[in-house]
């Protein structure tokens, strides 16, 4: 750790505050992409969590609509529409399924991870597709958003959320950065180097990949409730594969040496997603399987990669793959 | 009694259609060491194939007997087609690779495959009905079955002799099996294993498309159809073992049955079933039936 001080921090302190005052002169439709993406950017953070570990899950939808649907069944059941409590509910809702399904999930590495990621979300998927009272296909309308007591109606709708959803973003960056310069955060890229050493350096590689597990099912939660309150709507979609299929995209795109990384990925593929749906709708999905191949074989390290080489001062980060 | 027998025959037609769909994704993986993610999509552009066969001879008023050999065949030629263009231009770059960096390749197969069948047969459903009314229904102790269904269950059976027989009883066989068991050697023996590579996936690829093919006139095909097949073979070939075709075949028939008996008993219950038992054999065995836990090198 001798190149220079770690300015990540005071970084992200002063892009969050950029685009939060960024968000009260922003036209609204784009403040809405940007909401969007900064919400879908918790779920590819923990994706990141997961691929430093050398894990790629298939299955993020599953948390995403978790947190989707708690806040849907907490406003229109239970009338509890407070942001605050809703992100906690579905964080205990998230570490309690991620606990009990990372019980199997630990002991697998590699394609039997992402397959059974997989297989975990697609349940959830037909779970609800064929269950009426949980909306069927269609979903249902979650209703708006308090903030803190405050009603929205009365605080801008427009304007309210997407501070709120900044600065949850702005709070998980840098707490996910100090965990990935923690003792923790660097087992995990242990544990993709070389299982048996981490074993017979003391440590569980088991669990490990359990917690890391869990913590990226917190995050994917967070940010499918942010994501319901955003659009307003929640339906299976959201546990579907190709939703998570498109978070692994965002996170091979943007790479996982830093924590920026999948959150600028993920507000890129936002831009370029809106566009490409409006141009080409039958060919977004070619279009993904061409970049991602061209990813894999060209760019391994992400867009990140670029820039770290333009900072002679980042090259060589130890926690690149 | 009788609803007993239904499961048994409802179960053995799934259990036949999912041997199909993964002896092939088995048989890629235990040669190749690769998960097909795009296998499903090849299934899907068998039956694809198959249904816009169907729909055009059977408007020509051609004898339709000549139908069942006809489709059979475009279906599987589609799928070596689409098999070999997969492997010959992209797999081969990645070989040697990680398995995960592989995996997610193939997914990005499965993308560019799923938009390219949505370009080419459109997003309407198709349906090719005449194959299967044609055949008519027998009655087996008062229960009607259709007779297309029951001939599947025959088909699966002839595959997976053929499987067994070329794999155990051919030279090409042999090689194969060698492959299997050690890449490394095979290689240092003097077999050409990027050969049997691109045979293996041509192989796999045409079992895909032949499950497809064959149970497109059972159902409508839409766009999408692909990604279940592929999660719930996944799940037979994990049953199993992945990369043993004895695995595939138990899998199938444990999964195939398990699943008629939710439908007549517990219907919502149907998917979930699935994933009951694949979760319940991986926490005894987490390979899988039929195979032996991995020796771990430093």
């Amino acid at each position: 750790m001798s190149r220079g001080k770690d300015r990540t921090i005071p970084l992200l302190t002063l892009g969050f505050s950029l685009l939060l005052a960024a968000n009260f002169v922003m036209p609204r439709w784009l403040s809405f992409l940007v909401m969007v993406s900064l919400a879908r950017s918790l779920v590819v953070i923990g994706i990141v969590v997961l691929m430093r570990s050398g894990l790629v899950s298939f299955g993020q939808g599953f948390f995403y609509c978790l947190g989707g649907y708690t806040a849907g069944i907490a406003g229109n059941y239970f009338g509890i529409t407070d942001i605050s409590l809703t992100l906690l509910i579905s964080i205990a809702i998230s570490v309690l399924a991620g606990g009990l399904i990372g019980l199997l999930l630990c002991n697998y590495r590699e394609i039997f991870f992402a397959m059974l990621t997989l297989a975990v979300s697609m349940i959830l998927y037909s779970v609800i597709v064929k269950n009426p009272t949980l909306g069927g296909s269609d979903g249902f309308n979650v209703p708006p958003p308090h903030i803190f007591g405050i009603s929205p109606a009365m605080a801008d709708p427009g304007l309210s959320l997407p501070a709120v959803t900044c600065i949850v973003v702005y709070l998980v960056s840098v707490l996910i950065h100090r965990y990935f310069k923690s003792g923790l955060g660097y087992a995990g890229v242990a544990v993709r180097l070389n299982e048996i050493r981490v074993e017979y350096l003391g440590a569980s590689p088991k669990v490990i990949v359990y917690s890391k597990y869990i913590l990226a099912g917190v995050l994917a939660s967070i940010g499918g409730t942010l994501i319901a309150y955003a659009t307003g709507h929640v339906d299976p979609e959201l546990a579907y594969w190709t939703t998570s299929g498109e978070f692994v995209f965002v996170g091979l795109l943007g790479g996982v040496s830093h924590v920026a990384a999948p959150v600028i990925a993920s507000v890129l593929f936002q831009v370029l997603r809106s566009y490409a749906l409006d141009l080409a709708p039958y060919v977004w999905q070619m279009l993904l399987g061409f970049v991602l191949l061209m990813i894999i074989l060209f760019l391994p390290e992400g867009l990140w990669s670029v820039i770290a080489r333009l900072n002679p001062k980042r090259r060589g980060d130890e926690s690149a793959p | 009694m009788k609803l007993l027998l239904v499961i048994l025959i409802d179960g053995l037609v799934y259990s036949s259609w999912l041997f199909l769909v993964a002896a092939g994704l088995t048989l890629i993986y235990g040669v190749m060491r690769i998960l097909n993610m795009a296998h499903g999509s090849l299934y899907a552009v068998g039956a694809y194939a198959s249904a816009s066969v169907v729909g055009w001879y059977y408007a020509t008023g051609y004898p339709p007997a000549a139908g069942y050999a006809l489709f059979i065949f475009c279906a599987m030629a589609t799928g070596l087609i689409a098999g070999i263009l997969i492997e010959r231009g992209i797999l081969r770059f990645v070989y040697g690779k990680d398995e995960v960096i592989i995996l997610l390749v193939t997914y990005a197969v499965l993308l560019i495959l799923e938009d390219a069948i949505k370009l080419i047969w459109g997003v309407d459903a198709y349906f090719a009905i005449q194959p299967y009314k044609a055949l008519g229904r027998t009655s087996i102790i008062g229960v009607p079955f259709a007779n297309y269904d029951l001939a599947l269950i025959a088909v699966a059976v002839l595959v997976g002799f053929l499987l067994w027989y070329g794999l155990n009883r051919t030279r090409h066989g042999k090689l194969l099996r060698a492959v299997i068991h050690d890449r490394e050697i095979s290689m240092a023996m003097g077999i050409n294993v990027p050969a049997i590579f691109a045979a293996t996936f041509a192989i796999g690829s045409i079992l895909a498309a032949i499950a497809g093919g064959l149970i497109a006139p059972s159902l409508s095909v839409v766009p999408g159809m692909g990604i279940e097949v592929i999660v719930i073979a996944f799940a037979v070939v994990v049953t199993g073992g992945l990369g043993s075709i004895g695995g595939a075949l138990l899998g199938s028939l444990l999964i195939g049955i398990s699943r008629a008996a939710a439908v007549h008993l517990i219907p919502q219950g149907e998917v979930l079933v699935i994933f009951v038992i694949m979760a319940t054999v991986l926490a005894v065995r987490p390979e899988g039936i039929f195979v032996r836990a991995k020796e771990r090198k430093i």
